[in-house]
Formats: C-alpha cells, sequence, structure tokens
C-alpha cells in the first residue's frame, strides 16, 4: 500500500535525512520526501497497519530532525 | 512570509543591531564577554538546542550541532587569547541564519510561484437546483451531473457542452493563447477558462478523474521521481559533511603535534584549531541540496506553463541528452485526418463527382467516406440514394438520383470491366463509375501539419542529430512526405509490432550517451512510448492511455513544442551543473584557503552563505522558458 503524508521541515537537506529515516523504519518497504512540493510518499509492507507504522517514521524522523513534523 | 520567517528576520535584526551597537561600548573582561552573549544567544539560541537535542539522538554530523561547535569554539578561543574578538563567532551565526532564512523565504516564494501557474485547481462547480445555482465542492460531483460555469469561471470537470456557446482559454493547460471555440455538443475539458458565453455541461467524469486533477497530480508528483543528478548529491551530502569534520578534527591535532614533536616548533593550538573551526563553517551542504532539486522543480515548472509535461526530474535529465527522435507520422507530423486533395480525369464538374462520392459513401463509416462528406460540406439527403451494396475491401456500388455509380479501387473497377486510369500523386485513390463509364478519381491523403517542417528545422537547431519517421503507410506517401520535411531516415509499411522493433533496432545503433526519444500520437502506441529511452506523446490532452504511457505529454498537438521540450530541458540541467560545479568548487576553494590560514571565519561564511543565495537565484532562473 502507498500513502502520500503532508510534512513540514526547513532545509533540504534534512528532508534528505528524513528520507533516510524513514526508509530504515520498521514495516516501510519504500519512501521518498519530495521537499519542494513538502510531501513524503512511503510505500508499506504488506499486512502493516500503516498508521501504526507512520508512528514510527515520525519518531525515527524526529531523531535526525527534531524540527519536523508529518501531518498523519 | 510565514509566522516562523518573521521571527527569524525579527532576531536576524535585533542581533545585528546589538553587535553593531556594542561595537561602540568600550567594556573590557568578563562584562565585555557577558554583553556580546547577548547577541549571540538571541540570534542562536535554537541552533544550541537543536545541537544539543542533536547530541541526545545521536546526530554528531547535524549542521546544527557543528554551526555550535564551530561558534562556541571560536568564542573559547577569544576569551583563551583574550583577545576580546566575539564579533566573528556572532557574525558567522549571524549569517548562517540569514542564508537559511533567505534559502526558506526563497523556496516558498518559488513553491508559491510555481503554483501560480499551475493555477487551474477549480474551487467550486455551479449546481443548478430549483433554478438558483449553488456553489458546491467539485469532488461531491457526480457522473452526470449538470453543471454550469458562467464566464470567467474555470471548467471544473470534464464533460460534454449541452447548451451554450464559448471561447475558451486554454493557456494554462497547453501554453497556447488561441481561444478555442465549444459549442453544444462539444466534449470540454477541466480547466480552461470559460471567456464569453454561460455554458450548461453534463459531467462524463468524477473530479479526482478529470484532466485538470491528472494534470496536476502528475506536476505535484514529478519532483519526486528523482534525476541522477539530485542522486548524486544527496549521495554527496552524506558524504561531505562527515569528512569535512574528520579533517577539521585532523587539522586541529595533527599540525600541531607534528611541530611540537617532530619539528620542535611552537605548536601554535590556537591558530590550527581557529582554521579547524573554520572548516566547520563550511561543512554545511545546504546551498547543494536546495539549489539542485529546487531547479528541476523550477524547470518542470516552467516547463508545465509552456504546455509541456514532463513527469519526472529524471525524464526532464534524459531530454535534455536527446540525439535521436522518431516520430510515428500519424497524428505527429500530419493530422491523422484525411482530405480530398485531388480530383483527376474527371468527365463532369468537380463538385458534381464529389457529390456523387459522399451519397453513395454515405452508409459508411470508414475515416475516407468521412473525409468525402466534409469535402462535400452539405447535408446528405438520403432519400437520393438506393440500392447501397458495398464490397468489402473493393468500394461501394449504390444508385444515386437513379444513375448507377461505383466508387471503389481499382480492383472494383477491374472488376466491373470499366477500364481506368492510375494516378501518380500520393495517397489513397477512389476511382469513379457513372453509368458503367470511367468518371475520373478522387485523392485521399493525410495532411501534414502546417508547423512540421519548421518542427524539424527547430529540432535539429537544437541539436538532434537524426530525425526519424516510422509510418504504417505506403512507401510512396512516406517518401514525400519526409522528403517535404527534410527527415533523415524513413521506415514505410511497418505493422504495429514493427514500429517496436524498429526502434530497438535505433536504440542498439546509437552511441551510448545519446538518448532516443519517441514520439506517438498517444493512440496504439504505448509499447514503443515505453521502450525508447523517453516517450513524448502529443496532442493527449484529455486522453488518458498517453498521459499514462508516456513520459512527457504535450498538451496540444504542435510539433514545434518538442525542440522547445528539449531547449527547456537542456536550460534546466545546464543550470543544474552550474550550481554542482560551483557549489562545490567554491567550498573546496575555501577549504584549502582555511586549511593554509588565508581564510578566516568571516570569508567561509560569506562563501557560504553567499553560494547559497547565488545557487538558489540561479535555479529560479530555470523557471522562465518564454523564450525559448
Amino acid at each position: 500500500m502507498k500513502k502520500t503524508y503532508k510534512i513540514e521541515v526547513d532545509c533540504a537537506n534534512c528532508a534528505n535525512k528524513m528520507e533516510e529515516a524513514a526508509k530504515r523504519t520498521d514495516g516501510v518497504k519504500d519512501a521518498s520526501v519530495n521537499f519542494m512540493m513538502l510531501k513524503m510518499h512511503v510505500e508499506f509492507e504488506e499486512g502493516r497497519n500503516p498508521r501504526e507504522v507512520m508512528q514510527e517514521v515520525l519518531k525515527n524522523c524526529r531523531k535526525v530532525e527534531d524540527d519536523c513534523e508529518i501531518y498523519i | 512570509m510565514n509566522k516562523k520567517q518573521k521571527k527569524m528576520l525579527a532576531r536576524i535584526l535585533i542581533a545585528a543591531a546589538l553587535l553593531v551597537f556594542l561595537n561602540f561600548i568600550p567594556a573590557k573582561g568578563w562584562l565585555r564577554f557577558l554583553l556580546y552573549l547577548a547577541p549571540y544567544l538571541v540570534i542562536g539560541y535554537d541552533i544550541l538546542l537543536k545541537a544539543a537535542r542533536g547530541v541526545k539522538n545521536r546526530q554528531v554530523f547535524d549542521e546544527c550541532f557543528l554551526m555550535a561547535v564551530a561558534t562556541v569554539g571560536a568564542i573559547a578561543l577569544a576569551l583563551y587569547e583574550k583577545s576580546g574578538d566575539y564579533t566573528e563567532a556572532i557574525a558567522v551565526m549571524l549569517f548562517y541564519q540569514i542564508g537559511e532564512w533567505f534559502q526558506s523565504y526563497a523556496v516558498g516564494k518559488s513553491r508559491r510561484n510555481i503554483s501560480e501557474l499551475m493555477d487551474i485547481r477549480p474551487d467550486y462547480a455551479n449546481v443548478e437546483t430549483d433554478g438558483r445555482l449553488e456553489k458546491t465542492d467539485p469532488d461531491e460531483i457526480e457522473i452526470g451531473t449538470v453543471i454550469v460555469v458562467q464566464p470567467g469561471e474555470k471548467v471544473p470537470i470534464d464533460g460534454i457542452v449541452l447548451e451554450g456557446a464559448s471561447s475558451l482559454n486554454t493557456s494554462a493547460l497547453t501554453g497556447e493563447s488561441l481561444p478555442r471555440d465549444v459549442k453544444a455538443g462539444d466534449e470540454i475539458i477541466s480547466g480552461c477558462i470559460n471567456m464569453t458565453g454561460v455554458l450548461k455541461i453534463r459531467t462524463t467524469k468524477e473530479f479526482g478523474e478529470s484532466t485538470v486533477s491528472k494534470i496536476l497530480d502528475l506536476v505535484e508528483n514529478a519532483t519526486s521521481r528523482k534525476s541522477r543528478s539530485e542522486d548524486f548529491i544527496s549521495k554527496f551530502a552524506r558524504v561531505y559533511t562527515p569528512a569535512v569534520c574528520c579533517a577539521a578534527l585532523a587539522l586541529a591535532f595533527l599540525p600541531p603535534l607534528v611541530r611540537m614533536t617532530a619539528l620542535g616548533m611552537n605548536p601554535a593550538w590556537g591558530s590550527w584549531i581557529y582554521r579547524a573551526l573554520t572548516f566547520l563553517v563550511i561543512s554545511c551542504p545546504c546551498a547543494l541540496v536546495i539549489s539542485i532539486p529546487l531547479s528541476f522543480f523550477a524547470g518542470i515548472g516552467g516547463a508545465s506553463n509552456a504546455g509541456v509535461l514532463v513527469k519526472g526530474s529524471n525524464y526532464l535529465e534524459t531530454l535534455s541528452q536527446t540525439r535521436i527522435v522518431v516520430f510515428d507520422k500519424t497524428g505527429t507530423l500530419t493530422q491523422g485526418v484525411f482530405e480530398v486533395n485531388g480530383i483527376h480525369h474527371n468527365e463532369m464538374e468537380n463538385e458534381k463527382l464529389i457529390e456523387y462520392a459522399a451519397l453513395a459513401e454515405s452508409a459508411s463509416s470508414h475515416p475516407i467516406s468521412k473525409s468525402l462528406q466534409r469535402a462535400y460540406g452539405k447535408e446528405i439527403d438520403r432519400s437520393r440514394v438506393e440500392d447501397i451494396r458495398e464490397i468489402s475491401g473493393n468500394g461501394v456500388i449504390a444508385r444515386v438520383d437513379g444513375r448507377e455509380v461505383a466508387a471503389g479501387n481499382d480492383k472494383l473497377m477491374a472488376s466491373l470491366g470499366i477500364p481506368y486510369k492510375n494516378c501518380r500523386s500520393v495517397g489513397t485513390i477512389i476511382h469513379m463509375a457513372v453509368d458503367g463509364s470511367y468518371a475520373g478519381h478522387i485523392v485521399i491523403s493525410d495532411v501534414v501539419k502546417p508547423r512540421a517542417g519548421e518542427a524539424v528545422k527547430a529540432l535539429k537547431k537544437a541539436g538532434v542529430q537524426k530525425v526519424v519517421m516510422l509510418t504504417g503507410d505506403a512507401k510512396r506517401v512516406a517518401d514525400q512526405v519526409s522528403a517535404s520535411l527534410g527527415i533523415d531516415e524513413v521506415y514505410s509499411e511497418l505493422l504495429p509490432g514493427d514500429k517496436v522493433q524498429k526502434v530497438e533496432e535505433l536504440l542498439k545503433d546509437k552511441t551510448d550517451n545519446a538518448r532516443l526519444a519517441f514520439v506517438g500520437d498517444g493512440i496504439n502506441d504505448a509499447p514503443v512510448l515505453g521502450r525508447a529511452d523517453i516517450g513524448i506523446a502529443m496532442g493527449a490532452m484529455g486522453s488518458d492511455a498517453a498521459i499514462e504511457a508516456a513520459d512527457v505529454v504535450l498538451m496540444d498537438d504542435d510539433p514545434v513544442k518538442i525542440a522547445k521540450a528539449i531547449k527547456i530541458s537542456r536550460k534546466c540541467l545546464g543550470i543544474v551543473y552550474q550550481n554542482i560545479v560551483f557549489a562545490i568548487g567554491i567550498k573546496l576553494i575555501c577549504l584549502a584557503l582555511g586549511a593554509l590560514g588565508l581564510a578566516n571565519m568571516w570569508l567561509a561564511i560569506f562563501a557560504d552563505v553567499g553560494v547559497m543565495v547565488i545557487a538558489v537565484l540561479n535555479a529560479i532562473r530555470a523557471l522562465f522558458v518564454k523564450k525559448l
């Protein structure tokens, strides 16, 4: 399943870091962050609950860039 | 400016004012330190906090952490050396913040600019209930609803005009400034602006499936498909910061230790640590990381404004390397509509012959008979025709106004035993016989687009080395068209499957870094569009299949746009390379000068922020494509 979320982040490098962090999260098959549109596309692994996985994604993103927001 | 940016601007101004003011205060020692701490904290408190949180999360290569180390280090050095020069640390922080602020402002601004360019999203649809118009969210409109579009409003959903006539401004969709006229019965696509009359439209799609939603979705997601340059930069950024930090660490300790132990000289700790701190100031890769996606974003935005939809940054990159352009003739170089082009060897008047032909063929829906009916131009009176016999693959025999009319190819004439004259013109030939005697023939051929020749020339001028035409038509037709347009290679009489094969052959023959673009009209050529390095579909407004299959979609059917698309991509990629070389180059120079002790922190921060400002401004240049 694929979903798109709106995000809030200030710098382009931070967006890249968020992308990395999201990709590393358990339950995420692939993720890409579009800094210009401020959007995060997440592809979830089969049978995972996006809501729960996104909580983890947000937690991991906050670790690399604490000033970011994902509107889940 | 948003709230965050306003707050930041205020902090920048306060800190700068404080800094200037403190210059006139002759305080000494600890008092001076405490006084200077005020502007430093005003401008940098969030950086320090973020740095602390970064350390907690084990993110030591975070820009904030590095900036904090560099500035705190500079202040500590000033304290240690009793120079009292705190201005430098504060200035570094100040300029860093100015840079961040500018970046966020410029990005926000170009985000808005581009969404304005693509300002085709309709906010509401008018639904008539009990004689009153009610504004409704387009998302809630079901297929088959009748909506009303008043002059000045956007058409919100694709549909068919039921009532009214008007001119439509399609410039936001196609880049074409000439208005398009519609009347009852015409199909209408969303995103156009209704200019003159009130239109009643029956919707044929849901909002989410309408042209306008598809285009917006496509443009907004285009920058998610990253190009090789972007991948390179994000990889570079990942390595760059840690590398510079390690270099800084080495610079701080190695030379002094070597001087102390091996050379027996004064270690000069202060000066080497200062140089290392200068390194940290230049360690932020932001200029690079922001300017590359911003360039692509601006390039894609500018292209879509010109009626060229590029589905991803990667396609823009490929497009810029296009050296071979392969056209599928029908619908790209020619209009794909057949027209009567000549009438030869006729005994009766041209009009009369066409009239007979149109009437005899009136029962058929074949494109050829359609074109005969168009050439006739009048309402067809079916009561004048009787006894229609279609002879499959050969033609028609019918009784028109009591006379026996036969219209068809040479086989028909042969089977009727009527001597006929061959034609030297290119196209489909319809021989006519009236009451058993030959009455001449009508030549019907596909019409070359008026700007097709210009398009081929423009492509050559844009650096395309070879223009190839593929077609299913007869060799004679193909050769004539290609000769008149100046096309380099022609392959005719191809079946749809052969086209894929031909493209594969061309792909094999080309050099490695040349890219091959295939241009089709989006009908039946999805496999070839997919096989080429880059598939361009033209005249695709409203055709879902084409938007789906192609990498680049031309909204109108003007072939000159292909050269324009290539030029836009060249300009954008040019800017990308300029930014990469410029930003990396300046950083490396600053690192070298810093290591040699020729650059101080002032120069480093100026270089860092300056490079970013210039790179961002350069990136925004990709938006302006009107004059290409």
